[in-house]
């Protein structure tokens, strides 16, 4: 319990700091604290698998990529301020709906009763350590690949349709030419301009 | 275009074996400070102004050393010997004999130009200091002390470094003195053949 | 002893246990420096390192004096603190995988572990993509051109390597059935997994040379057109700690491979008598030599060579292996 109330404080914290930060790598910083804490949150609910994904693909990857385009384009020095403030417009209209959302998800926990993973009977290996217990990478696995096949299968797709879409919109338009093909087309024009130019005087 | 991919492969692991048989090669490092290198046997060192059996000094105070000198690093100021102190066995003596250690270019000129060879220069090298006056050698260094004898005539020097000087490194893969110089009557120092990494 | 170890509060085990650990692993970061320094001298037909103590024994703690008494400086451009903050965030996640990394396993088959994780090599990889941070942000928080270039090509680096390296782990973990590091080691005792997936281990060796920023692949600090890449404005003890952090990470992946590839702590050819241990130090030594050794032998790789390289060579690769050691298990396997 103590535990909880540490990393709330410190995920919450970490959330605020994201969003007020000034400059773009502080806000990536506090992003980071802010997976990391939820990593340890996921481990506190005996869900290790989930963490451990948690910390490889969002701070290993995504928010690594993040970062390497921040310190790519802005070279992170100019702080957000620049230019027209857009905030305050967007800001209470925001805030009303959100607060309206949490009001209903406060609402429908106060009623529903939550199902609660069974203890974990006593292993050797402790909680996690045999399958048949929540949050171990075997049943994990049976989950995503058996009950979730369809899920997971689109959740694959829905991502191979944004790879295709980047390779389009950015990748390389020029043709492909093979090294062979393409040394007989320079010796052909060179042929054809010794030809049209009367060759080498 | 697999071959030559294979053919990589296999470069790598000839890398690999040529830099897996030099760690087992002899190191022809000598540690300096602690063992020295062995040099040719007429290097040129640091000056020495020599003695007479009965231990007058050789030198004349004839400054052709001087004048023979292509860096003029040599300073003689000669004066007459007084009857009652004979510090040389001819007429005159050098009062003031100075070398400027950072103007010589160690080439020899004023051992060839003394008529007493009482100029020579040693196999000694080490005279680094912190100031550039401590270069300027005069007579209190130069001259041999009268208990360390004549000092070594030129064409008698001993190859390499004087016992007093420390440990002499035993010749590794270097060059072999013995085998690869010889000295002719002129001087002149023959490179014979050489050993080690570079033959 | 173990009537003490059980006396004690948990908490207090594991403190002692990490000290112990940090400090083993800490001395060890020394000598694999010094080590690697007379292993390079001697394939270079120079003696080393020895002037301090004999042998040059002591030469780690003069070059930590050394460092520690420098001057600390940081730029007027550098972002003061992620500049202080980087360094640390690469000796902390460098350390922290030690935490699950059993060393060998007592009579009962309890490993030699501060922390026995079910997914325990899941743990080390997630820790591992968090050590980037500390070469990228460092790298960003310098303030100046070269550190910059060598972060983000540290960053491109590793997040295209690390894909080939999981993939080389996965064709370990389907053999073995599990994620838990004492569990894949005893799943060699019969054969090691270096001969049933020698394809994975090669793979494993190349990326591991990648992820650890080692020649040839060390292009984030790379000397001749990076100055120093990511850590060049960095001096004194700050440049220490990404120091110790770029020697603990070999080590790590050393540990890694042995766990993995050469069968932990299980002895060879029957040779039961000696104990694990000695079994598990002796492989670590040898793959730190080969890093060595490579790094002896190999210039460095160009850098669209390198990305070609771990792309379109190195990915298909792991990616086959991955699948024909999948349809084994499957097929013939169990």
């Amino acid at each position: 319990m103590i535990a909880f109330w540490v990393i709330s404080i410190v995920m919450v914290a970490s959330a605020v700091a994201t969003v007020t930060a000034k400059k773009p790598v502080y806000s990536v910083v506090a992003l980071l604290l802010n997976f990391a804490a939820l990593a340890a949150l996921y481990i506190t609910l005996s869900a290790e698998f989930l963490a451990v994904m948690q910390i490889i693909v969002y701070s290993g990857a995504i928010l690594m990529l993040f970062l390497f385009v921040i310190a790519l384009l802005s070279s992170g020095v100019s702080s957000f301020n620049v230019g027209p403030d857009r905030m305050p417009k967007a800001a209470i209209p925001a805030a009303l709906v959100i607060a309206i959302a949490l009001g209903f998800v406060v609402y429908g926990l106060s009623n529903a009763s939550i199902a609660t993973p069974a203890a974990p009977s006593g292993s050797a290996l402790g909680p996690v350590g045999s399958a048949d217990v929540f949050g171990s990478v075997s049943d994990f696995g049976k989950a995503l690949f058996t009950t979730h096949l369809l899920p997971f299968e689109i959740t694959a797709l829905i991502l191979m349709v944004a790879v295709v879409g980047v390779v389009l919109l950015a990748g390389d338009k020029t043709p492909f030419v093979g090294t062979r093909e393409r040394a007989r087309e320079v010796r052909r024009e060179m042929r054809e301009a010794i030809l049209r130019e009367g060759g080498v005087q | 275009m697999m071959r030559k991919r294979l053919y990589n492969i296999g470069a790598i692991l000839q890398g690999l074996g040529i830099t897996f048989k030099f760690m087992f090669r002899r190191q022809p490092t000598v540690p300096y400070p602690s063992v020295m290198k062995q040099h040719a046997p007429r290097f040129h060192g640091l000056h020495e102004l020599r003695r007479y059996a009965d231990g007058k000094e050789r030198c004349i105070g004839c400054e052709l050393c001087s004048s023979a000198c292509p860096a003029n690093a040599i300073t003689v100021i000669g004066a007459e010997n007084a009857p009652e102190d004979r510090r040389s066995p001819g007429e005159r003596y050098a009062a003031r004999y100075e070398i400027d250690e950072l103007r010589c270019i160690f080439c020899g000129l004023c051992e060839e130009a003394c008529p007493t060879d009482a100029i020579v220069l040693t196999p000694r090298f080490e005279m680094s200091d912190y100031r550039r006056g401590s270069f300027i050698y005069s007579k209190d260094r130069l001259l041999v002390p009268p208990e360390a004898g004549v000092g070594t005539p030129p064409d008698e020097r001993p190859n390499g470094i004087p016992a007093d000087l420390g440990r002499v490194a035993e010749v590794k893969s270097t060059v072999d003195i013995a085998a690869g110089y010889s000295a002719t009557n002129r001087g002149e120092v023959l490179k014979t053949h050489r050993r080690g990494l570079a033959g | 002893m173990d009537a003490v170890m059980n006396a004690a509060p948990l908490w207090v085990v594991i403190l002692v246990k990490s000290a112990v650990l940090l400090l083993v692993v800490v001395t060890t970061f020394a000598y694999a420096m010094l080590f690697e320094r007379k292993i390079l001298a001697w394939m270079q037909l120079r003696p080393g390192p020895n002037r301090v103590g004999p042998w040059g024994l002591l030469q780690p703690a003069a070059d930590a004096a050394k460092l520690i008494l420098k001057e600390d400086l940081t730029p007027k451009t550098a972002d003061p603190l992620i500049y202080r903050l980087a360094p640390f965030i690469s000796l902390l996640t460098a350390f922290s995988v030690y935490a699950i990394i059993p060393f060998g396993a007592s009579a009962d088959g309890s490993a030699w572990a501060i922390g026995n994780v079910n997914a325990g090599i899941l743990f080390v990889m997630a820790i591992a993509s968090l050590g980037i941070y500390g070469i990228s942000l460092g790298g960003w928080a310098s303030g100046s051109k070269f550190p910059l270039l060598g972060s983000v090509r540290s960053t491109a680096q590793m997040i295209s390597y690390e894909l080939s390296m999981s993939l080389s782990f996965v064709g370990v973990l389907i053999l073995a059935g599990t994620t838990s590091l004492d569990g894949i080691v005893n799943a060699q005792q019969r054969w090691w997994f270096l001969l049933p997936q020698f394809v994975g281990f090669v793979i494993y060796v190349i990326t591991a040379v990648a992820e650890t920023n080692r020649t040839p692949f060390d292009l984030v600090e790379a000397e001749t057109e990076l100055v120093g890449g990511f850590h060049t404005e960095y001096s004194g003890l700050r440049f220490g700690l990404f120091f110790i952090a770029e020697y603990v990470n070999m080590l790590t992946v050393a540990c890694i491979a042995t766990l993995l590839f050469l069968g932990g702590w299980n002895a060879p050819f029957g040779l039961g008598m000696v104990p694990g241990i000695v079994w598990f130090i002796a492989k670590v030594a040898c793959f730190m030599f080969f890093y060595i050794w490579l790094r002896g032998t190999l210039p460095r790789f160009r850098y669209d060579r390198l990305m070609a390289f771990g792309w379109k060579v190195l990915l298909p690769i792991a990616t086959l292996n991955l699948i024909a050691t999948a349809v084994w298990v499957a097929y013939w396997g169990k």
